[in-house]
């Protein structure tokens, strides 16, 4: 380990520092269990974030995202494998780099029996930031109301906004966040959808772990789909979609047309007619929906297009599960 | 998508801030967990207010005699001093005292006396034999003096030798706030790293700039600091309330606690390595301090117990903590005589800390 040379070539895998916030070259981490034998959590792993990328790593509980954002973040030593982040080998700790980086954990960590003031001012200090940015983190993430409230009678959604803001309080240049919006609301979810876009808006890389598809899609510039300790498929949301080509699922309601007529419509596609429905799986979305249009068979309309989740499937082989 | 690359200046990170901001953060919190203040301070306090009422009972009651037949001696008592009452044999005497009915038996056969004191309450018995014994000797030296009017007997005055006796709160406070050192330490070092595994609060400092030996640091500082206090607060209470008269070195108990706590601490981490949840960290702590205590002559004296007990005895680091506090607060000994036991203290909390450190798996917070 040659430590401070950021630009070592490891493995005959050339690792360019300029403009890479993270590179990870082939991580390897195998769990041994009694009971569970060996786990290979992470088997093979490698990616790159560029510099204010908005990166997600996406995959079903149990994929080896947290292992792998371990690994990354320097809490875990791989097996094998490569890590930079901003240029340096995130082990053994340095408090130059960790000055540099942001990072919520899945389990909110705060210290006990503290308010949220005397939590942020804590993390604020060991940052070396002042107590105007500690307050300022509070009310960007819309906590400054609750200044004062003890941290544990703070909702889900709160304290995972604290944690955030707690992560960004040192003004880090790369920000983790492991799935912070598992276990909450949909409206709880979509406020943090608004804080996660705000920060990676300042400039920010944020590496973001999660296993719903539609945050994935929402918010990420690439997205690297994992599963069983790999990575399957790593791109933009709408680049891997439309690697996919896959149909465009239109259904209406049935009893508007008749059977002819509908095979006519399908012109070719695939098409299935099930008692109250009509679902045609068309490449040409456009044309078969003004015919419809024309025909005056919109009732129960239902435009479906390709998602990550069919991504997931062709890429796995198999259904998604959250 | 462009980094800002001017950063606003800012305090090096790390250090002595982390330290003191680790440090008021982890005592606020102290502060304010009721269960922690209930259990360092205010129970070793119902402790010593229970133990003294039971140990200090005897010393307050009359002793209860058994005449068996005649035993003239005893007329000589002054009143209230003893509770007399007639047994019509030896025999029926000793069941009497084996039932707890009374606390000594008194046989008198012409010139000689024989005591029988209660085994079934030995520390009455005891007292009883005393004061019986003082009266035989009051009595033979009134014979004398009768015999020899010019001649200077030497006397005893009973009431200023009782005024002098180790009372019970003077062996009692110092093993009751060994024992409270004892599980504070133990039971706070074990819950709190069953904490950290759970609430992953260490790993999310990891990645802060501060160091982990930062955060340790103001944890066992936090730990120092409440020991200090528990002491101080203890001792005023055992000297304003019990009349304990405090020696002039008992400042010394500072560094005696500090060490103790340091070697509980210890223990606290080993155990709360093994325990997977806050009940198994606390009945594992149990475990461990109870025995520790019992062995360790905290709660009666050592003399007192089985010589397997006394054997146990120096395995435990307690008896060390009682047996230095108790030379020093109470005894007014110098620093110097308790340096063994500050030694073997450190020692032992090297020890525990090199298991600790070995057996620990830090990949578990």
């Amino acid at each position: 380990m040659k430590g401070e040379n950021p630009v070592t070539p490891v493995d005959g895998i050339p690792l360019v520092a300029m403009d890479a916030a993270i590179e990870v070259a082939d991580l390897r981490k195998t769990y041994r269990g009694r009971r569970t034998g060996e786990v290979r959590a992470v088997d093979g792993v490698g990616f790159r974030v560029e510099a204010g990328e908005f990166f997600g790593i996406l995959g079903p509980n149990g994929a080896g995202k947290t292992t792998t954002l371990e690994i990354v973040e320097g809490l875990r030593k791989p097996d094998s494998g490569e890590v930079r982040l901003l240029g340096r080998r995130p082990w053994p700790h340095s408090a130059e780099l960790t000055a540099r980086i942001g990072v919520q954990l899945q389990a909110s960590s705060f210290f006990e029996f503290l308010t949220v003031t005397e939590q942020i001012e804590t993390f604020a200090r060991l940052y070396g930031a002042s107590r105007e940015r500690a307050a300022e983190m509070l009310e960007q993430v819309g906590l400054a109301e609750k200044a004062g409230v003890r941290c544990e009678k703070l909702s889900g959604g709160q304290q995972q906004r604290l944690s955030i803001a707690c992560a960004l309080v040192g003004d880090p240049e790369l920000v983790f966040l492991d799935e912070p919006t598992a276990a909450l609301d949909p409206q709880a979810r979509r406020n943090l959808w608004d804080l996660m876009r705000a920060i990676n808006a300042d400039g920010r890389t944020v590496v973001l772990t999660t296993h719903y598809m539609e945050e994935a899609e929402a918010l990420c510039d690439r997205v690297a789909i994992m599963d069983s300790g790999r990575i399957l498929a790593v791109d933009s949301p709408a680049e891997l979609i439309r690697e996919l080509d896959a149909p465009t699922r239109v259904t209406v309601a049935a009893g508007q047309l008749d059977e002819d007529r509908v095979c006519e419509l399908a012109a070719g596609d695939e098409f299935v007619l099930d008692g109250d429905e009509v679902v045609f799986e068309t490449r040409d979305a456009r044309k078969l929906l003004t015919a419809l249009a024309s025909e005056g068979a919109l009732e129960g309309l239902a435009v479906r297009t390709a998602s990550l989740e069919d991504v997931f499937l062709h890429v796995t082989g198999r259904e998604w599960r959250e | 998508m462009t980094v800002e690359t001017a950063r606003p200046e800012r305090a090096r990170p790390g250090g002595a801030r982390a330290y003191l901001a680790l440090f008021k953060a982890t005592g606020l919190g102290w502060l304010r967990d009721r269960s922690q203040v209930f259990f360092t301070i205010l129970l070793p306090l119902m402790f010593m207010v229970l133990l003294s009422s039971v140990f200090g009972s005897t010393d307050s009651t009359v002793p209860r005699v058994l005449e068996v037949g005649e035993a003239p001696v005893l007329d000589r008592a002054e009143a209230g001093e003893f509770e007399i009452e007639p047994a019509a044999s030896l025999d029926e005497a000793l069941t009497r005292l084996e039932d707890g009915e009374a606390d000594a038996a008194v046989v008198q056969d012409g010139q000689s006396v024989t005591i029988h004191h209660s085994q079934a309450n030995s520390t009455a018995g005891a007292i009883a034999l005393g004061k019986l014994s003082a009266l035989v000797d009051r009595a033979n030296v009134d014979r004398l003096s009768a015999a020899a009017p010019g001649e200077p007997v030497l006397e005893i005055d009973t009431a200023a030798a009782e005024g002098t006796e180790t009372r019970p709160i003077q062996y009692l406070a110092p093993g009751i706030l060994a024992w409270g050192i004892a599980i504070s330490g133990v039971f706070g070092a074990a819950g709190t790293i069953v904490d950290w595994k759970r609430d992953k609060l260490m790993r999310r400092l990891r990645l802060t700039p501060a160091s982990v030996g930062n955060f340790v640091g103001a944890k066992i500082s936090v730990n120092l600091a409440v020991a200090l206090v528990q002491t101080a607060v203890f001792l005023a209470v055992a000297a304003l309330l019990f009349g304990l008269e405090l020696s002039s070195w008992t400042w010394f108990a500072a560094p005696l606690v500090l060490t103790g706590t340091l070697a509980f601490l210890a223990i606290g981490v080993v155990i709360g390595g093994i325990a997977k949840t806050g009940p198994g960290a606390a009945g594992l702590s149990n475990l461990v301090t109870m025995p520790m205590a019992f062995v360790s002559g905290a709660f009666w004296p050592l003399a007192l117990s089985p010589d397997w007990v006394q054997a146990m005895s120096y395995l435990s680091p307690m008896r060390y903590l009682n047996e230095a506090l108790q030379q020093v607060v109470v005894y007014g000994d110098s620093p110097a005589a308790v340096l063994p036991q500050v030694g073997i203290l450190a020692a032992f909390a090297a020890a525990v800390a090199l298991i600790a450190w070995r057996t620990f798996r830090f990949d578990e917070l």
